[in-house]
């Protein structure tokens, strides 16, 4: 099965979903693997401490042009959205970052003066952390190709095992990358005025994208009820509440699992691992 | 010679644009006959990316061989130097003050970005 932990407000609990729900079904026996997709800043790391065993550098494809064999017909240049590639008074420029690697260029040369090179975007990375097994992204600074690396993190499903796939924030492509093809996403929120804007946002995403959902609400005691009546509302499934608890806290900012610091909460972690076995 | 500049509106009297990439108009000014054409660039105002490219593209379309603008950034610069249209940075008003300190040689010639691109 494999499961995103997503939200659309940033900093609402996605990695403290995602690493400790991983966890208790680590103990349960079952093969669980955590999978970073938040590329432009991987944080579960912290909680996991896993043991890299793996590093990968993931690579796009990127034009890189003969200019010896270009007949200047301008095919190139025409065919490109992004201006990635223009063929200039006999040269031939090329804009690696606004590249999207679609081939095109590739395909439409007649003098076949154009061939792909492979660009480092980032890396990937695998390792172990007691039963959960552990992928990451990290994207290189200043670049800007995380779908694409996002994809290549998706790559190391282990199909045996629960995937949970930690998401970026937000609902840009970089999420619908991460959750487009899962099985189940969690949208994790929170009861204040930003936390509902942005769950309807994502709400909304999870439903162009015909995906199953449901919700979880972090802080549930702090700000007001409009979260809990949005989704009673929308007949959307509140599978977790988590309160705002001080001792939580501390155990996430000194980078401990919520579950093994403060073991009142782990039965929270069960129930919702239970809560999306019998989704299965 | 026939210069680009970049304007949010369509004749001589319009204010400069300081951007380039996403500048509204370009007005192709002649400094010998003080005759001017404009070429509309609101295509790439939305551009999600690659506007100063495109735009380097129209200047240089356009036969221009110099071009002046407010800011720039590093893949225009790269274009337009590609193409052999000089660059000229200005914080004049109009389109006609940018011109006639053109022509006083009062503006000098840049071959670097003056902001950084937005991909950086």
């Amino acid at each position: 099965m494999k499961i995103a932990i997503a939200s659309g407000k940033g900093g609402t609990g996605k990695t403290t979903i995602a690493t400790n729900l991983a966890f208790v079904i680590a103990e349960r026996g079952e093969p669980v693997q955590y999978l970073d997709c938040d590329v432009e800043e991987p944080n579960g790391h912290i909680f996991l401490r896993p043991d890299i065993r793996l590093t990968e550098p993931a690579t796009v494809a990127v034009p890189e042009v003969d200019l010896s064999r270009c007949s200047d017909c301008g095919k190139c240049g025409r065919i490109c959205q992004y201006s990635a590639i223009v063929p200039l008074n006999g040269k031939v420029l090329t804009f690696e970052q606004l590249c999207h690697s679609c081939g095109g260029c590739v395909l439409v040369c007649p003098q076949k003066a154009i061939r792909e090179k492979r660009k480092t975007i980032g890396y990937v990375d695998e390792g172990v952390s007691g039963g959960v097994m552990f992928v990451q992204g990290r994207l290189e600074i200043g670049d800007v190709r995380t779908p694409a690396l996002i994809r290549q993190v998706k790559r190391k499903i282990d199909s045996q095992a629960v995937a949970i796939m930690d998401a970026p924030p937000g609902t840009t492509c970089p999420v619908i990358e991460a959750v487009r093809d899962e099985d189940f996403v969690l949208l994790v929120t929170e009861p204040t005025p930003f936390g509902l804007h942005d769950l309807k946002l994502a709400v909304e995403m999870v439903k162009k994208l015909k995906r199953a959902f449901a919700a979880v609400i972090n802080r549930s005691n702090i700000g007001d009820d409009r979260v809990h009546r949005y989704c009673r509302e929308e007949g959307i499934d509140i599978v977790m509440e988590l309160p705002d608890d001080r001792k939580i806290a501390e155990a996430y900012s000194s980078g401990r699992m919520i579950a093994e610091a403060v073991p009142d909460y782990k039965h929270c972690f069960e129930q919702l691992a239970h809560a999306l076995e019998v989704r299965k | 010679m026939k210069i680009v500049i970049t304007a949010q509106g369509q004749d001589v009297s319009s204010p400069l644009d300081p951007r380039f990439g996403r500048a509204k108009w370009l007005v192709a000014v002649d400094t010998e006959t003080g005759g001017f054409e404009v070429h509309d660039n609101t295509v790439n105002l939305n551009a999600s990316s690659g506007a100063g490219i495109q735009t380097a593209q129209n200047v240089a379309r356009l036969g221009a061989q110099a071009v002046i603008t407010g800011n720039i950034g590093p893949n225009a610069v790269k274009t337009l130097d590609a193409a052999n249209v000089a660059v000229f940075l200005s914080k004049a008003s109009t389109v006609q003050e940018a011109v006639d300190a053109f022509k006083a040689g009062e503006l000098s010639e840049t071959r670097q970005a003056n902001v950084e691109g937005h991909w950086v």
